[in-house]
């Protein structure tokens, strides 16, 4: 009997100097043993470069941006799906889980799975819960506090110390030393994200990060520990190494029996010089540097894909330490054609 | 004295520690010591192995030895047990 072959959509075709994980994602399912699949690139803007790697990406369609409201993004899917016939998507911008979510019921009455966190467990990691989510689940956390204006800072301040990291509700982070640096921080932040922005203790040290897949009822099915090597002026991970730390292996464990995580996803930490890690943030879906995890022997979307899909998966139970990934980029030469097609038409 | 187990060294003599991610480069002679401290030798053993194959007085030795003893512990590439 042949291998099944599935219809995926995914999401965050943004291979840009900030990644989204979509192409990585991607190269993983086309790499996967135990199905083919035919892959559908969900995008918001014509010039994702996912959009124009028909090696990988099968078909692109457009979708709404989630300020429009689930009806619009359940709306084009169902269109899509008359299309396609999705099996199953896979979203991955932390700014579209919400939607996704909530939509679940609709979309696998249309016959597309997901396989994502529920809306408690969404909420609940959320930035601005994690001192309430460290205390809960007794994970170290910094000091961090939310604000809705900026006028708040200098009572805010009473309880921090220079420098602070201002954070987005769902993306950026600024580490400012001053009032002036914090105002213009807020403002730019806020402008983008909306509010509240986020106030964290800044904590020194390496940065490591997990990805890895909790089946919903508790247990870990994957788990990638890396230490970035090399950070770009975003924070992002242009270079690490997967490493054996026991201790963050422990807390993964923890972190998806206690919350009995459904899904992918990444929790990002910082080992202080007293030799402490710090858990500053939990994202709800798999990393931009997931394709990491396949080359220590960890399919992460494959196995996502089997559980969504009702297949028997197995837990890994290892995975190869001192293995590196190093971004790159890479320019791609199109024709004015593509680009046309995509922009009027929403399909590519 | 005890190097962590899982502490790898290449010919080129290219550490990794697999726990913390972090790497390092040393010396011939560094490598020979890291290789002995594998093994189970102690400081004595060391200390006289080095001193068959180099040209060097065992008063240097000792001291350079203890250093490159303490470093690696600094690195965290020494179990935390272990005595110097």
């Amino acid at each position: 009997m042949g291998k099944p072959k599935y219809t995926i959509g995914v999401t965050a075709l943004n291979a840009i100097d900030s990644p989204g994980p979509g192409i990585p994602i991607i190269r993983a399912l086309k790499q996967a043993a135990s199905f083919d699949v035919r892959t559908i690139g969900l995008s918001y803007e014509s010039l994702e470069p996912g959009v124009y790697m028909h090696d990988l990406v099968d078909k692109t369609y457009h979708i709404p941006y989630p300020s429009s409201g689930i009806d619009f993004l359940l709306e084009r899917l169902t269109y899509i799906n008359k299309q396609e016939k999705l099996d199953l998507i896979i979203p991955n911008f932390d700014a579209e889980l919400f939607s996704f979510i909530k939509l679940e019921p609709e979309l696998n009455a249309l016959g597309i799975k997901l396989f994502l966190p529920s809306q408690e467990q969404f909420e609940e990691r959320q930035k601005f819960n994690l001192p309430e989510f460290g205390e809960k689940y007794d994970i170290l956390v910094p000091k961090s506090e939310s604000i809705f204006q900026v006028n708040k800072l200098r009572e805010l301040m009473k309880d921090f110390e220079w420098p602070v990291v201002v954070k987005g509700k769902f993306y950026d982070a600024s580490i400012v030393y001053s009032e002036n640096q914090f105002v213009t921080a807020f403002n730019k932040i806020s402008s983008k994200w909306g509010t509240p922005v986020i106030v964290q203790e800044f904590i020194q040290g390496a940065e490591f990060n997990v990805t890895g897949l909790g089946d919903g009822k508790g247990n870990t099915i994957a788990v990638v520990p890396m230490r970035k090597q090399y950070i770009t002026d975003k924070g992002k991970a242009w270079g690490g190494i997967s490493i054996a730390e026991q201790y963050l292996l422990e807390l993964t464990d923890k972190f998806i029996s206690q919350t009995k995580w459904r899904g992918g996803f990444e929790l990002e930490l910082i080992k202080n010089k007293a030799g402490k890690f710090y858990l500053v943030e939990i994202n709800p879906r798999m990393p931009a540097w997931i394709y990491l995890a396949i080359g220590v022997g960890q399919n992460i979307p494959e196995a996502l894909t089997n559980l969504a899909l009702g297949n028997k998966v197995e837990a890994f139970t290892k995975y190869k330490t001192g293995k590196m990934f190093i971004r790159y980029s890479w320019d791609m030469i199109v024709d004015l054609e593509e680009f046309e097609k995509i922009s009027t038409t929403g399909e590519l | 004295m005890k190097i962590k187990q899982d502490v790898a060294v290449s010919d080129s003599g290219f550490v990794f520690n697999p726990t913390t991610g972090d790497s390092f480069s040393v010396n011939p002679i560094g490598m020979e010591i890291i290789k002995l401290m594998k093994e189970g030798k102690s400081m004595e053993e060391i200390n006289k192995s080095v001193l068959e194959n180099y040209n060097v007085e065992e008063k240097t030795i000792e001291k350079d030895l203890y250093d490159f003893i303490e470093m690696l512990g600094h690195y965290s590439l020494r179990e935390e047990n272990g005595q110097t």
